[in-house]
């Protein structure tokens, strides 16, 4: 398999420039993209991601190389979709109705979106109503739910509860999160699952998709 | 750029209304504040903060009836816990929550409840206390968020005025001008970014924000401008950072920085009592001389912080924060914080009876002072020098890069005398955040310039006076 270093150190230091060019460069050299993928750029996140946990890289050092992996990945996306190669997982994110925090949810969009995952952010204060459209319109596996209020909680549950009622709710796993929400919390109103942190979330999205 | 000019701002501090860290207590401050129903803070006694908030629970139309119910409960049982220990006063915050800003006549008809049982404590038992009416900043509903106009600025508005009308004594804000280019600067630990969010666009918000918050109170006699928070900028920095997502010496530096945008409501009538949960209190305290509320080790219900002790070192109010109105074995959850809050206060306030408020606050220092870089720029001492550093500039930007190096210098001397111990990492992003600030222009203008393209689209300009 192909290995780019150079395209693996652009991504563990978070340059997204050098990432980019080290990606057109390998291509031009005749390298397959999915070998690209497979050999340097899931490497290298690995490695991020071992990192972050170990306490040595912090959430930006996560984000940049998220974005220069997101920067190769722009070259690689029309050429696997032209060889008929299989997407990235796609994730729907919000805040829910009511509820206008967003930085816990940003976290875990950039984090998903630096492991490889099509994030599509629908922002804060999301009624149920748009996240069903989202699922009817965008396709997606999975719905990320943020909440920080108690008082926004039981938006969960009736976006939940909107998404069975469309017919939708087979057809995606759902996601919450948040200061107040709990594992316990989840159960009860019908979730796929909850995680209290966002790398967390990252590992939870990976495990549904694989079991599903 | 056009500056916010002196003739525009009701002050301008230049110098220290607290000159030395000896005069930095707590419970005392030279301009003590007569509000409420019978309370002077500020004037030698500490007072508990009580503030409170519902449990999980969907809030319509059809469940307003049982929000009524829980603030009348909350409000019966908090004033109920507190004549039972004979506190000398106490401060009640109604925090409201987004959707009692978006319909004011919520926020407004939960104020009078409160106040009915306030005026009732007051006259039965004599409670000197306050009522303190925190309407939510809806205002980043857009993308951008639209500061100066559209509807959910005139909500916010509406409900100030509102709450103000139905029996507020002190009205406040948890302003967010700047977070949306500070969000994600923070996250991607882009430094310029953030001083440009804390030095440019938050202060002009603010200086705004509080200009109309100022000539609310000024029509309602009794109705306290009292001050705001930076808690959507330094509380997020502390929360990752307690998360290991953020280095503490950024959130102690973004700390420090967000005193600048904090004091500017000041500069534009505020005289107190800050926010509970602006840790950047004692710095605003030193400058202005006006009373600070503040929470550490009582608001663990809300929140983790590595300064339980050494935030209530120069407090005058001392809060919990925000609890739910959950059951608990000795009673529902706010009146037990409530009991908290009024033995921390007990003890300071005897402490202080006896000679000992000096002893005290350096005893609640030293226990954390050294522990994190969060506290370490929290000292009676640091604050002196941070405050310092702020007054001896002349513009908003310019004071915050000096809060900054103030931060950064004081987070040096800590490790170069082997009190402070930071990890291998922490102590690059140290250095790090240290050439940043060398390295940033002299002219906020300029730095703006900078980042367009990185933050331009993040943010609407004429929002803040910039167009």
């Amino acid at each position: 398999m192909a290995k780019s270093e150079e395209l693996y150190n652009a991504i563990l230091e978070g340059d997204a420039k050098r990432a980019h060019a080290a990606t057109a460069e390998a291509l031009a050299a005749g390298v397959v993209p999915m070998d690209l993928i497979a050999g340097s750029m899931v490497p290298a996140m690995d490695e991020v991601g071992r990192l972050f946990e170990a306490e040595e890289y912090f959430v930006p050092e996560l984000l940049l190389a998220g974005r220069a992996m997101k920067s190769a990945l722009e070259l690689l996306r029309p050429l696997l979709a032209a060889a008929g190669e299989k997407m990235a997982t796609r994730v729907v994110i919000g805040t829910v109705k009511g509820d206008l925090h967003d930085i816990g949810k940003n976290i875990v969009g950039s984090m998903l979106e630096g492991s490889g995952f099509e994030v599509i952010d629908l922002g804060t204060d999301v009624s149920p109503e748009k996240f069903v459209a989202a699922v009817e319109e965008r396709n997606p596996q999975v719905i990320c739910m943020s909440a920080l209020l108690t008082v926004t909680m039981p938006a969960m549950k009736t976006t939940i509860d909107a998404l069975t009622n469309a017919g939708v709710r087979t057809r995606v796993k759902v996601l919450i999160g948040g200061a107040p929400v709990t594992s316990q919390y989840a159960k009860e109103i019908g979730a796929d699952g909850y995680s209290e942190s966002a790398s967390g979330a990252v590992g939870l999205v990976r495990g549904l998709i694989a079991n599903a | 750029m056009p500056e916010t000019t002196v003739e525009e701002s009701v002050r301008k501090y230049s110098t220290l209304a607290i000159p030395s860290q000896e005069q930095l207590l707590y419970g005392v401050c030279p301009h003590p504040l007569e509000c409420g129903l019978g309370l002077t803070i500020g004037a030698g006694t500490v007072f508990p903060e009580v503030n409170f908030t519902l449990p999980p629970m969907n809030m319509t139309d059809e469940t307003w009836p049982e929000v009524v119910a829980h603030y009348e409960q909350m409000a019966e049982q908090i004033l109920r816990r507190a004549v039972s220990l004979g506190v000398p006063g106490i401060v009640l915050e109604f925090e409201l929550l987004p959707p009692m800003t978006e319909k004011p006549e919520w926020g407004a008809e939960l104020t009078a409840i409160l106040k009915r049982h306030m005026r009732a404590s007051h006259e039965k038992h004599k409670l000197a206390c306050a009522l303190r009416v925190t309407p939510t900043d809806i205002r980043d509903q857009s993308k951008p968020p639209l500061m100066r106009s559209g509807q959910a600025w005139e909500r916010l508005k509406r409900s100030l005025e509102l709450c103000a009308d139905a029996g507020a004594d002190i009205l406040s804000i948890e302003s967010i001008g700047g977070k949306e280019v500070h969000d994600q600067a923070l996250m991607y630990g882009d430094f310029p970014g953030v001083v440009f969010a804390l030095g440019v666009l938050a202060p002009r918000d603010m200086s705004w924000l509080w200009g109309q918050i100022h000539h609310i109170c000024a029509a309602r006699p009794g109705v306290i401008c009292g001050g705001d928070s930076a808690c959507g900028f330094a509380n997020t920095a502390m929360q990752l950072a307690h998360q290991k997502m953020l280095p503490e010496v950024l959130a102690a530096t973004v700390r420090a920085m967000s005193a600048v945008r904090s004091l500017a409501a000041f500069e534009q009538g505020a005289v107190g009592p800050s926010k509970d949960c602006a840790y950047e209190g004692p710095v605003i305290k030193a400058i202005t001389g006006y009373p600070i509320s503040m929470e550490g080790k009582s608001a663990s219900c809300a929140h983790f912080s590595p300064v339980g002790n050494i935030a209530a070192a120069m407090c005058d109010l001392w809060s919990n924060e925000s609890v739910q109105n959950v059951r608990l074995l000795s009673g529902n959850a706010p009146e037990v914080f409530t009991e908290l809050l009024s033995y921390d206060c007990r003890l300071m306030n005897t402490a202080a009876g006896a000679g000992g408020a000096l002893q005290m606050r350096d005893w609640m220092t030293l226990s954390d002072e050294w522990l994190s870089p969060q506290a370490a720029v929290l000292s009676p001492k640091a604050t002196i020098r941070i405050a310092t550093a702020i007054v001896s500039e002349d513009s908003p930007y310019r004071q915050t890069i000096a809060a900054g190096r103030a931060a950064v210098e004081i987070m040096k001397d800590g490790v170069n005398q082997q009190k402070l111990h930071l990890s291998r990492k922490e102590q690059q992003w140290l250095t790090r955040i240290d050439g940043v600030l060398e390295s940033l222009p002299r002219e906020g203008e300029t730095l703006m310039h900078d980042l367009e393209s990185q933050y331009g689209s993040l943010y609407d300009k004429a929002g803040y006076g910039l167009e």
